[in-house]
């Protein structure tokens, strides 16, 4: 093992502590006085999957709807509050949860919060802004409706999850969103925004004493948590078949997948470090190299795993010309049998190591992406000390938890794949 | 990944901040013996630095009929030197646990990587060995060129409204390189090849013509120190290399532009107008046109959401923007997307009437005041950044401004008065000087 291994295994990138409010409301807390501003990162559980089957795009336009009025001020008018002290406040929703963010100068606090708390237990609903965000959202849809990396996305999605919550699209679609009521939107908050559901981190000049009490302040008013209707387990479905979306464009956009794992699985961890040796976001992943650096093939290349609540899988993008699509195919399929059969040498599974632990504190060098990353770690459950323990989890991954990982996400080689364009040769 | 920074999306690149809020950091900044500039930014929070080394080469600089060597050189820059071969770099950022990557704009180029602190020196010395040291196999210039041609059939190639983009800044500028694409026209990359490329790198790749910029926790005097011994051993070339800009002809023809394709569903209006830049501007007026576009087009509450979104109901998004930083005149832009049943010309006379009623109704005290508010704050909010404050001060020197100059920013906009900007809206947002561009649908 290097010597940086060994010091980043030692350090935690972070100091972290748990605050608890009177009231009972926990979030998680980093202090730092470096920076006269707060950043404070929350997850409520609850999101797209929440939303009616008939019509997705709920949970979106909820989010979108927080800042638009709350309380006693309009929409113009707490926006306005929020630019007058240059407050950033924004909501969004994923699949199993609606987030979002606050960051102010630490002398704004008050307001901020105060705005914060009415965003959460009080927001208007006004008819104008309900019409306002609709109209944006469907623009938005509109815009995006023959792009060809969100048409293979969809189709992915689609074609993976089939009946299924996640199968649908997060923001919805033009016809979908059409059809939201302003009944559908208060329902959800209702069910969404509660307290009990919230994972809350906050970092910056503040002292824990200080956050407990805010903490009372913003999340007391909310009622309290009903148990949300599970989201149902699903497995991506449609390995091994191929579908092409055609439209007229000289690069074809592909999306593949296959088995994934969660982040709860105690098999996460070998996964996540194959998943770096096969595609991670570096240079020196196989597909990067073999892809892109050997072939020339594409610009940009590579997989990731997806971790929701009732799904995991391994997803992979690139994008290249239509004649040589077939070609791209072969390379990722070939380079994803190869690893799975011989594994990576002892000397590619230590530098994997070695940078995903020297790399854990470079995620931590801004306080809104430590807030970030504090929610995350909670919302998926994983305790307030994962942070500490992250990097030692990594480093005692073996060979043979490499090969019990593959087995379980590569597996038997067969891919979903999406193309989108005019592949030829396929 | 090697990557175009891709100039629709840049606003400026320089939010800096103010020195008495929150303390700032205590910059500081020497110069080598070849001519290499060095600066130095504290920030002790984590044991971590960012490293980048900008060369004062942008794609505005390259040569006629080679549009994107500057980007397509960025890319190769990563196939290795005779000490290290190609990937041995990346192989060891990787190793050690840090991020590299790199990007290129109109006025630079910049390659960085984020190390634990004690990597510094390591990273220093395969930066030094690669300013002076590349070598190009006929074997790897091939494939890359593909990479870039990827690129830009994805950025691009299948995208109108990028299209849009590049004819609309091909129409402004219609003599000065920022009309050409970062990543370069589609048959001139297919063009370049390895020795196009070795000719600009030896051109541009020197001591005096870099700036190093270290953010983070280290001091000046090890980075002295560090740098002495790694870059301070490349030779100088002798002088910096210089850069011909051809200068834009006085606009007079206000000029319309339309892409229609098939894929459109939702038509978009852009305008872009000429105007000047921190660089080129006489008194407050690069300020002025900041907290202008601030005002006109940053977010919910300014002027053109509010008149044209909330107010009118022709749009459902309206906003402004301008490309402060850079050496040459610029663009200052404002986008709409219309409301449901409006077309793009019934949007653009509203854009217009809205525009005419700048200094009655646009300027009152309270918006100028939330504006500069909000500008300030992004200042005081970039010091909780490592890497923004690397890439603040890295840009700012890169197109010629001084560290002075960054610091006094925050006072600068503070300064600007109505009159400031009911001038520069006068004066430059005016039909001679822009482009407005349609993009809508065509029948299959």
């Amino acid at each position: 093992m290097s010597v940086a291994a060994m010091e980043a295994l030692s350090a935690s990138p972070t100091k972290v502590g748990r605050v608890l409010s009177p009231g009972g409301v926990e979030a998680w807390h980093v202090r730092s006085d470096v920076v006269p501003l707060v950043a404070l990162a929350f997850t409520f559980e609850g999101g797209a999957a929440q939303d009616p089957d008939e019509r997705p795009g709920v949970a979106q336009m909820l989010a979108r709807l927080l800042d638009e009025g709350a309380g006693p001020h309009t929409s113009d008018a707490f926006q306005e509050r929020l630019a007058a002290r240059a407050i950033e406040l924004s909501f969004n929703a994923g699949p199993d949860a609606i987030g979002g963010s606050l960051k102010t100068l630490v002398r704004h606090l008050d307001e901020a919060l105060e705005l914060l708390r009415l965003a959460f237990a009080e927001p208007r609903f006004d008819a104008d802004a309900i019409e306002r965000v609709r109209a944006q959202t469907i623009a938005g849809l509109r815009y995006q409706q023959n792009d060809p990396g969100v048409m293979a996305s969809r189709r992915f999605f689609a074609e993976a999850f089939p009946g299924h919550p996640y199968g649908r699209p997060t923001g919805g679609t033009v016809e979908s969103v059409a059809a939201v009521t302003r009944d559908d939107l208060v329902a959800l908050h209702a069910k969404v925004i509660a307290q009990g559901r919230a994972k809350i981190a906050v970092v910056g000049a503040i002292e824990p004493a200080a956050l407990a009490l805010a903490l009372d302040e913003v999340f007391r008013a909310l009622p309290q948590a009903a148990p949300l209707p599970p989201v149902p387990p699903a497995r991506i479905a449609g390995r091994g078949s191929q579908h092409v979306v055609e439209i007229d464009v000289p690069q074809s956009v592909i999306r593949f997948g296959t088995d994934g794992l969660s982040w709860r699985d105690p098999d996460f961890i070998p996964a996540y470090v194959l998943n770096h040796i096969l595609g991670g976001g570096a240079f020196t992943s196989r597909l990067f190299q073999e892809v892109r650096e050997k072939r020339g093939l594409a610009y940009s290349v590579g997989t990731s795993l997806v971790s929701y609540r009732g799904a995991a899988m391994t997803w992979g993008y690139t994008a290249t010309k239509n004649e040589r699509v077939a070609e791209t195919l072969a390379v990722i399929e070939a380079e994803m049998a190869r690893l799975k059969e011989e594994g990576p040498s002892d000397e590619e599974l230590q530098k994997a190591k070695d940078y995903l632990t020297g790399s854990y504190a470079l995620g931590f060098d801004t306080s809104t992406k430590i807030a970030h990353q504090l929610a995350q770690v909670a919302f998926e459950g994983l305790g307030l000390d994962y942070i500490a323990r992250r990097n030692a989890l990594v480093a005692a991954v073996t060979q043979d938890d490499i090969r019990r990982a593959a087995e379980r996400t590569i597996g038997d080689g067969q891919l979903l794949v999406v193309v989108t364009g005019h592949p030829t040769g396929l | 990944m090697p990557d175009a920074t891709g100039a629709a999306t840049l606003r400026t690149e320089a939010a800096p901040f103010r020195q008495t809020e929150g303390g700032g950091p205590q910059v500081s900044s020497f110069t080598l013996d070849n001519g290499l500039d060095v600066v130095v930014v504290p920030d002790r929070r984590v044991p971590v630095v960012t490293h980048m080394i900008w060369y004062r080469n942008g794609s505005a600089d390259d040569p006629v009929g080679q549009s994107g060597i500057a980007h397509f050189l960025e890319h190769l820059m990563f196939k290795g030197t005779n000490r290290h071969p190609a990937g041995e770099f990346s192989q060891v950022v990787s190793a050690l646990g840090g991020q590299e990557n790199a990007f290129t704009s109109f006025d630079y180029t910049a390659y960085f990587q984020r190390v634990a602190r004690e990597h510094l020196k390591t990273m220093m010395e395969f930066e030094a060995d690669r300013m002076t040291g590349l070598v190009l196999d006929e074997a790897v210039v091939g494939p890359e060129r593909d990479v870039v041609l990827e690129e830009r059939r994805m950025r691009v190639e299948t995208d109108p409204a990028a299209q849009l983009s590049e004819a609309m800044a091909a129409a402004l500028f219609v003599r000065h390189p920022y009309g050409t694409p970062i990543i370069g026209w589609m048959h001139e990359i297919e063009s370049l090849d390895r020795e196009h490329a070795l000719s600009y790198y030896r051109r541009f790749y020197t001591p005096e013509n870099a700036i190093l910029v270290v953010a983070g926790d280290i001091g000046p005097d090890e980075v002295r120190r560090l740098s002495e011994d790694t870059y301070g051993r490349v030779t100088p070339f002798g002088e910096r290399p210089i850069r011909r800009r051809p200068r834009e002809p006085e606009p007079r023809a206000a000029r319309h532009i339309e892409i229609a394709d098939p894929k459109v569903e939702q038509p978009t209006l852009q305008r872009l107008y000429l105007t000047p830049s921190s660089r080129t501007a006489q008194g407050r007026d690069s300020a002025a046109l900041e907290l202008l576009a601030e005002m006109l087009g940053g977010g919910p509450t300014s002027y053109f959401y509010r008149k044209l979104v909330m107010e009118r109901g022709v749009a459902v998004n309206a906003g402004a923007w301008y490309m402060g930083s850079s050496i040459d005149d610029t663009r200052f832009s404002v986008y709409a997307v219309p409301a449901e049943g409006v077309s793009l010309a019934d949007l653009e006379e509203a854009v217009d009437g809205a525009l005419k009623a700048i200094p009655a109704a646009a300027l009152e005290a309270d918006a100028v005041e939330r504006a500069k508010t909000r500008l300030v704050a992004e200042t005081i909010y970039s010091t909780d950044s490592q890497s923004s404050l690397a890439r603040i001060y890295g840009s700012a020197l890169a197109i010629g401004e001084t560290i002075e100059e960054v610091r006094r920013w925050p006072d600068d906009i503070e300064a600007v008065t109505r009159l400031d900007l009911a001038g520069v809206a006068e004066r430059f947002l005016v039909p001679p000087r822009s482009v407005t561009g349609y993009l809508c649908k065509t029948a299959a």
